[in-house]
């Protein structure tokens, strides 16, 4: 569904993704995953169009991700940022029904309401949080919250930013179990990037490690622990000793 | 490069950096103006700008003109008395303050406080990942944070300047009747009979060029903030100082435009 094949990215000198090659099926959870600055956000991002890469291609649906409706294509998506990226100057409920109350899916404001405690509901937050606004939240809610937003309109694909970056190990494992249930529940395709092995066995289907700009390694979920790649098992195992260097 | 050289090219650089900034603001204001006339228009935000930009600038402009008035009141009576010309102080605060003042201390009080509050809000958007958030929420962030910003700042500066102007020339009225002896109904029909529609109308077009300035510096360093809150700091600080200069020159290339043909 989702291909990337030879994508090229830099930024100034500093050469981020060298030739990044990764294919996500339909209804698949696949978890990137890598060191600090090794270039996951910058592949999703450039999936979204939010950065352009200097070479390479990338298609949805073998549709080339730069071409046609640009509206059209954004609204498959939900997108899960690291920080929340709660809009802070409206309540709770706009920011989750956003999408219902403007553009191409624009609906009467009770039913965007509706729909909004009614995904606040999903992700395990009281209707009374709706009118609330993002900074009186606590960070474990910002995170629902965004996810409640990601997934309003239903979107085909969905992306998750480093999702429990922040959060105690308990309500790590609530937001693990929300996106693995919301998953399945919605056959959405996934792509998550985090750096917690706890995320990634609770979420993944499919695990790629990227290191240097490319994929280094990848493979089914349950394989992560029996595989050879002396990159992967130093990233699995936490190790401060093996080819990856611990000063980047 | 041998050292004799170095100053010149740094000279270069400088000049190169500057015509890549005016290039890339001139882009920015080309693409923000496209947007003013196509859909989706944002109603809700732009009147909460209005209310934002105009309403809540009043006080501080109106402060503004008040003081500024009453002080252009004393330096022109005490330099009209050099030459025994007390009696020209209605028709020169009058058009001072119309043509001149009320527009320019109008806009540099809003660059003040508005360009840094639209750098200050829209650079924490950015750094914070909330415009890429809009952009995958399919929303353009140039239609939605920059165009009802710059629509409302156009609109309310002239509304501004207009009332900063009535303050002003009250401010002088107050001083002139109660400091420096006027007679309050000849004070008012100098100043009634000596403007002319153009000298209110001048100011006005000032005012709304004013604004546009002030809120796309502000949008267009908030975008471009950097990292972290030294890039905000830095994005607000060079919204404030890029307005005001801009206002400055522009007033500077308006009055002769309007005023010497």
């Amino acid at each position: 569904m989702i291909a990337l094949t030879d994508v090229h990215k830099a930024f100034g000198s500093k050469q981020v993704l060298r030739g990044l090659t990764l294919d996500v099926a339909k209804g698949e959870s696949c978890v990137i995953i890598g060191g600090s600055g090794t270039g996951k956000s910058v592949c999703l991002k450039c999936v979204l169009g939010l950065v352009i890469p200097d070479s390479g291609t990338i298609t949805v649906d073998g549709q080339d991700v730069t071409r046609g409706d640009r509206d059209a294509f954004l609204a498959r998506f939900g997108m899960l940022f690291q920080g929340g990226a709660l809009f802070d100057s409206m309540p709770v409920w706009q920011n989750v029904g956003f999408r219902l109350l403007r553009g191409a899916q624009k609906r009467p404001k009770p039913e965007a309401r509706e729909i909004a405690v009614e995904k606040l509901r999903r992700v395990g937050l009281t209707p009374d949080v709706a009118d609330l606004y993002p900074s009186e939240l606590s960070g474990g809610m910002q995170k629902r919250v965004g996810l409640a937003r990601a997934i309003a309109a239903e979107p085909e694909i969905i992306f998750f930013d480093e999702p429990t970056t922040g959060l105690d190990p308990i309500m790590s494992g609530v937001i693990n179990d929300l996106i693995r249930e919301i998953v399945t529940e919605m056959g959405a395709t996934a792509v998550t990037i985090t750096h917690d092995m706890s995320s990634v066995r609770a979420i993944a289907d499919k695990v790629a490690m990227l290191h240097a700009g490319k994929i280094r390694w990848h493979g089914p979920v349950g394989q992560i622990d029996t595989a050879e790649d002396p990159y992967l098992r130093q990233f699995v195992t936490g190790s401060a000793v093996g080819p990856i260097e611990a000063v980047r | 490069m041998t050292p004799i050289l170095a100053p010149v090219a740094t000279v270069g650089r400088s000049t190169l950096a500057l015509l890549a900034a005016i290039g890339s603001v001139a882009i920015f204001a080309a693409r923000a103006v496209s947007h003013l006339l196509r859909p989706p228009f944002y109603p809700r935000e732009l009147l909460h700008q209005l209310l934002h930009i105009g309403w809540l600038s009043l006080p501080v402009v109106g402060l503004t003109a008040l003081f500024t008035g009453g002080a252009l009141a004393l330096q022109i009576y005490a330099g009209g008395s050099r030459f025994d010309a007390q009696a020209v102080v209605p028709q020169i605060v009058a058009i001072g303050i119309v043509r001149e003042l009320g527009p320019v201390l109008g806009g540099l009080m809003v660059a003040g406080r508005v360009a840094a509050a639209i750098a200050a809000e829209i650079g924490t958007m950015k750094v914070t990942e909330q415009i890429d958030a809009l952009v995958t929420l399919s929303t353009n962030p140039l239609k939605y944070l920059a165009v009802p910003r710059i629509l409302a700042a156009t609109l309310s500066l002239p509304v501004l300047v207009a009332v900063g102007d009535a303050i002003g020339i009250f401010g002088g009225y107050l001083v002139s009747t109660t400091r420096l002896g006027f007679n309050e109904a000849a004070y008012l029909r100098n100043t009634v009979e000596f403007l002319e529609t153009w000298d209110v109308t001048s100011g006005l077009i000032k005012g709304a060029v004013f604004g546009f300035l002030v809120a796309l510096m502000g949008c267009y360093h908030g975008m471009n903030s950097g990292r972290g809150a030294q890039g905000v700091g830095r994005a607000t600080t060079n919204a404030v100082v890029s307005a005001s200069i801009l206002i400055l020159a522009a007033n500077y290339l308006l009055t002769e435009l309007f005023f010497t043909a």
